[in-house]
């Protein structure tokens, strides 16, 4: 009996809640309240919010806190001196494809996000790219390589940093050129970055190239890639990848005797890079299509950078320091909806501490120079600009 | 498929692949051990080892380790790491038993959740060496830990501690002597461990419990005594493994232990899960494959060839190559 | 001993007992109303439920879609009792082939993509199967490990599969665009109607997620109806009897090794479909998609909720794809706070949230056996267990 009685309640609170939220909504139009326009006057605008999009957490965080940091300090600067701060919102993508439509969804759905430093990877940016073009939020990849990127029509598409295509011949180049190599070893990560880089060297470098290696991302032991070198009696090697792979190749290859040229891009342009290798650094080359740190800003940055974070910055720190800057000034000149913010960026040309920041029509930037950095007593020190 | 290659760089080859192999080997025995006693995949084990890593690594940051090893003082750096290493990786097996397993075991819970159980840990250790910055903010010690738990998710390395000098010339490769180290090490510790096993009172509790659980209790044997002791020593030869890691790779990072974990359950299954002469063999053959694969194919395709040779070798071998027997261990 | 006993109708007793005992037009109308508000869930936006910092209606979709895995995995982990840690690799063949089919090397539309991308991971949970489902136990998860693997490798490492730069412009399901329906807006406390948040019913776009949510709850009610049949057929009791006890089964005429083959197939089936409406959605994939720790996470969502139970494993699934979702406020701990989520779940249910009929009766079994063994004396610990 008493169970019964419960019966019929619970099964009349049910229906009385299914009631409930039918019919006790309203719309939101009745709610009123213009909170709306927050840009008023000529001076800063307010209440807007800028996005990192990348890893936070996972087995790329690593590659994703310089950026965070970089796009941070930006923030914090522009922040100290205006009337109204910008917000900084992290959205952590753990640097998978996976979560990146509904992350970028989103994020398109937060009016107050007026631009998005990332995504940091090209898969995620591949996956997240549509949704922001959609939404019509403009976004400036510090990191993300793939040539391809830019060929999908997407307006809001930016990146701070030169893809695989600008990057690659220049190494090519130097390797050609200046290192005067007669026999060439390309290894790559077969990450999207590293294979897509190494595949433009080798083409480039044709037949000094005499053998390649691909190794995987979060393998540690290279024996056999080291063996494979040292039986090839190559001169060179290029290696397409990020740091924490390089650090560990070149201590191995070093340890197997090679005593050749040891090449890299920009993915290995990070203090963690020298840390890892240690004394199988020195006299790495590095390229990257950065300013190097004899201009004042660069060097204000990067001193800035290291009171701040405790460490000199890593991989990607100064693009996403200057992807922000971009947004910052945009929001400083009073601008306040995404369309006005993609119409500054697309027309914004001024000086960054990596490079000319401006871009052409498919949001590639449009005035790219490679530099060659080589290690010296575990600093990374400037040598050439490297013209082709 | 470079056969000249891999023909004319044989020794070569096999020696680096053999030093890695005895690597999976020492990590090979937790997993084995653990299965031979529990039928349990103990998930969390790659982190007992990663741990271990960083033990050796920290040890020999906070004794300054430019030393060299020819000085004594050298020396008491490699023996304190590999200390610290060991100690390190054991406690962190004994927590495991205790939070993840022993609560479980003690209701008698299916086997399958004590994996979730381990995975779950698993996630939690690894995370917690990927925040170790953070965890040591808390505390306000950032600043002066700050050698030890910068860079939480980027790799870290130690300085060389052993010059690789060359012992002697295998067949045109000049053996170096991390390799000895590495290998002449590995065996050594499978073969007191498999002594340890057969011939000691706990090592015979061991084999009971892995025997029959049920039988072994009523006959006396502390079977949560036997199984402490099964973790104890899976961690010690995790602690080891790490430190000869560390001694050749030199470079550890939080999550450094996943791969290597999947690559040492591998090994274990390979030589017969639940044989500690199998994890032996079973890590030195995949080491050996792994670089023979990586010399015929590409080292891209190194993975693949480990999995293919595991599934081949479980197609005509069903229990592994030496078959499985903790339980069973001759005497 | 009788403390035990009168435990049983206790348990019967309970929310389920009093949903058995609903005459059936009722139980129907509070199944339609309990799909009805799934359907709307997205709409709804409850607050609280609703995840932090990403879109609600494309978390519920991987919801649908690790419910979809679940439900896969669950005929191979939960009713045939075979141990698969390589799932992700038929959830990636699905995806691939519909990858490839609607993008990469040819224009078909996703529809007559969508059969082939299935019968392709069938084909090779079968290719699997045949050799290595003679392999007993704890060598099969290894087997399939590295099969999971191999497949992501050779996706990474082959320029044909697109290699780490992945598939993009895969195609989107096609769908006239109906109606729109308003989305609830709770930022004043209340819940109210708002015009300017719209979703339209089955448009595939690419900024709303809510219809692939739709399509995804769409397949999964569908799965569970076959589910149903599949399980309460010959074919359930065989699955039933080879995992209970192998060598009876086959002495009792039961072909194991041709249903355990079919219990593969099944799996596969369905995890490929998973894998294909999951590329479609994304419109993008790439290798970093398919990592084992995806095979490790399904497997969770299946023991989590209760292993060979349909609704546990749903709720698995739920829990496994949402909760990382869910903790997005602890920022860089969100990882940390999912592991110790599945430990403590682990030790505090280590049946599973909803563990299957049988495991019930078998533990309630067990616990008379022992009031009868134990005698009196202990009678009062033993029930309480």
């Amino acid at each position: 009996m008493t169970r019964s009685t419960k019966r019929v309640r619970g099964i009349a609170a049910l229906i009385a809640t299914v009631g409930l939220t039918l019919s006790a909504c309203g719309t939101t139009e009745d709610s009123g309240g213009g909170d709306g326009d927050s840009a008023s006057g000529d001076g800063a605008a307010c209440d807007l919010t800028l996005a990192f999009f990348g890893p936070q957490t996972g087995p790329a965080a690593g590659l994703g806190e310089p950026i965070i940091n970089g796009a941070q300090l930006a923030i914090d600067e522009y922040n100290a001196e205006a009337e109204c701060e910008v917000a900084y919102e992290q959205i952590d993508s753990q640097g998978s494809p996976d979560q990146a439509p509904s992350l970028a969804t989103e994020a398109v759905g937060n009016d107050a996000i007026i631009g998005v430093v990332g995504p940091a990877f090209s898969g995620e940016s591949a996956a997240a790219g549509p949704i922001f073009s959609e939404g019509g939020l403009p976004t400036i990849s510090p990191s993300a390589t793939n040539p391809a990127l830019s060929e999908n029509g997407w307006d809001t598409f930016h990146r701070a940093l030169g893809n695989d295509a600008t990057q690659g011949p220049a190494a090519a180049a130097y390797i050609r050129d200046t290192v005067a190599a007669t026999s060439v070893f390309v290894i790559d990560d077969a990450s999207e970055y590293g294979a897509g880089l190494a595949g433009i060297v080798e083409e480039e470098l044709g037949d000094t190239v005499v053998d390649s290696d691909t190794i995987q991302t979060g393998q540690t032991d290279f024996s056999a890639t080291a063996t494979k070198v040292g039986s090839s009696d190559a001169d060179t090697v290029f290696f397409g990848g990020y740091y924490a792979e390089a650090g560990l190749l070149v201590r191995q290859l070093r340890d197997s005797g090679f005593e050749g040229t040891f090449v890299v891009a920009d993915g290995v342009k990070d203090p963690g890079y020298m840390d890892s290798a240690r004394d199988a650094a020195e006299a790495t080359v590095i390229t990257c299509p950065c300013i190097p740190a004899d201009d004042p800003a660069v060097a204000e940055f990067a001193s800035a950078y290291e009171a701040e974070f405790g460490g000199a910055p890593g991989t990607y720190a100064a693009e996403a320091y200057d992807a922000a800057q971009i947004f910052l000034d945009g929001i400083a000149e009073g601008i306040s909806t995404r369309e006005d913010m993609l119409a500054f960026v697309n027309d914004y040309d001024e000086a960054g501490i990596t490079k000319q920041l401006t871009f052409d029509e498919t949001g590639e930037p449009a005035d790219v120079h490679v530099y060659a950095y080589t290690v010296e007593g575990g600093e990374i020190v400037p040598d050439q600009e490297i013209t082709s | 498929m470079n056969f000249e290659f891999l023909f004319n760089n044989f020794p070569e080859l096999t020696i680096t692949g053999l030093a890695f192999g005895a690597i999976y080997a020492l990590i090979a025995l937790g997993y084995t051990m653990v299965y031979g006693v529990l039928q349990l995949i103990n998930f969390a084990h790659s982190e007992v080892f990663a741990y271990g890593t960083f033990a050796a690594l920290w040890t020999v940051l906070a004794l300054g380790g430019d030393a060299g090893v020819s000085s004594g003082r050298g020396i008491a750096i490699l023996v304190a790491a590999l200390v610290a290493a060991m100690l390190v990786s054991a406690a962190i097996a004994l927590l495991l038993e205790r939070v993840a397993y022993r609560p479980l075991l003690k209701r008698n819970a299916p086997r399958l959740i004590a994996l979730i159980s381990a995975i779950g840990a698993s996630f939690v250790l690894a995370e917690l060496l990927g925040l170790r910055d953070r965890v040591a903010g808390w505390f306000g010690l950032e600043e002066s830990l700050s050698e030890y738990v910068s860079g939480a998710r980027i790799n870290r390395s130690m300085p060389t501690l052993l010059e690789r000098k060359k012992l002697f010339s295998f067949f045109g490769y000049d053996v170096t002597v991390i390799d000895v180290i590495v290998i002449v090490a590995a065996i050594v510790m499978m073969f007191a461990l498999d002594q340890f096993v057969r011939r000691s009172r706990l090592g015979r509790g061991i084999r009971a419990t892995a025997q029959d659980a049920e039988t072994a209790a009523l006959m006396g044997v502390n079977s949560t005594r036997a199984v402490q002791v099964t973790f104890l020593l899976g961690g010690l030869m995790a602690g080891a493994a790490a430190f000869l890691y560390m001694l050749k790779i030199e470079t550890t990072r939080f999550d450094v232990g996943f791969l290597l974990g999947v690559k040492a359950f591998t090994a274990a299954v390979l030589g017969g899960i639940g044989n500690l002469r199998g994890a032996l063999l079973g890590g030195l053959v995949l080491g050996v494959a792994e670089n023979w694969g990586s010399a015929l194919l590409g080292s891209e395709w190194r993975d693949v060839v480990a999995f293919v040779l595991l599934v081949v070798i479980l197609l005509f071998r069903p229990t592994g190559i030496l078959g499985e027997s903790l339980g069973k261990a001759r005497t | 001993m009788s403390t035990a006993v009168s435990a049983r109708p206790k348990r019967g007793a309970g929310l389920k007992g009093r949903v058995v005992a609903m005459p059936k037009p009722l139980k129907i109308t509070l199944w339609v109303l309990l799909a009805l508000l799934a359907y709307a869930l997205p709409l709804l936006e409850p607050p609280i439920i609703s995840p932090p910092g990403t879109d609600f209606g494309g978390v519920l979709f991987t919801v649908t879609i690790y419910c979809l895995v679940a439900l896969g995995l669950n005929i191979v982990v939960g009713y045939a009792g075979l141990l698969d840690l390589g799932y992700v690799g038929f959830y990636a063949i699905g995806a691939y082939t519909a990858a490839i089919l609607t993008s990469f090397h040819a224009n078909w539309p996703l529809l007559l993509a969508l059969p082939v991308a299935v019968a392709a991971s069938t084909l090779s949970g079968v290719l699997l199967g045949a050799p290595t489902l003679r392999v007993r136990g704890d060598y099969l998860a290894i087997v399939t490990l590295g099969f999971g693997e191999i497949i992501r490798l050779v996706a990474t490492n082959t320029e044909w599969l697109g290699a780490a730069k992945g598939i993009s412009n895969i195609d989107r399901p096609p769908g006239p665009a109906l109606f729109e329906i308003p989305h609830l807006n709770w930022d004043t406390g209340t819940p109210l109607l708002d015009f300017n948040d719209t979703t339209t019913v089955l448009q595939f776009g690419v900024l709303d997620q809510i219809p692939y949510y739709w399509l995804g709850l769409t397949v999964v009610i569908l799965m569970l109806f076959a589910d149903r049949l599949v399980k309460d057929s010959r074919v359930g009791r065989a699955w039933e009897a080879t995992r209970e006890d192998e060598d009876a089964a086959e002495l009792m005429g039961v072909p194991t090794f041709r249903f355990k083959l079919l219990a593969f197939a099944t799996g596969a089936f369905i995890g490929g479909l998973a894998g294909a409406l999951y590329a479609s959605r994304q419109s993008f994939i790439n290798p970093l998609s398919f990592l084992l720790l995806y095979s490790i996470l399904f497997l969770a969502a299946v023991v989590v909720g209760g292993q060979g139970n349909r609704w546990g494993v749903l709720v698995g699934a739920f829990l496994v794809a949402y909760l990382p979702e869910r903790f997005r406020d602890f920022a860089d701990f969100r990882v940390l706070a999912f592991g110790a989520a599945l430990m403590a779940l682990a030790i505090f249910r280590p049946e599973g949230l909803l563990p299957p009929r049988r495991t019930v009766r078998a533990k309630q079994m067990e616990q008379e056996i022992d009031a009868l063994e134990e005698g009196a004396e202990t009678d009062g610990e033993t029930s309480r267990a």
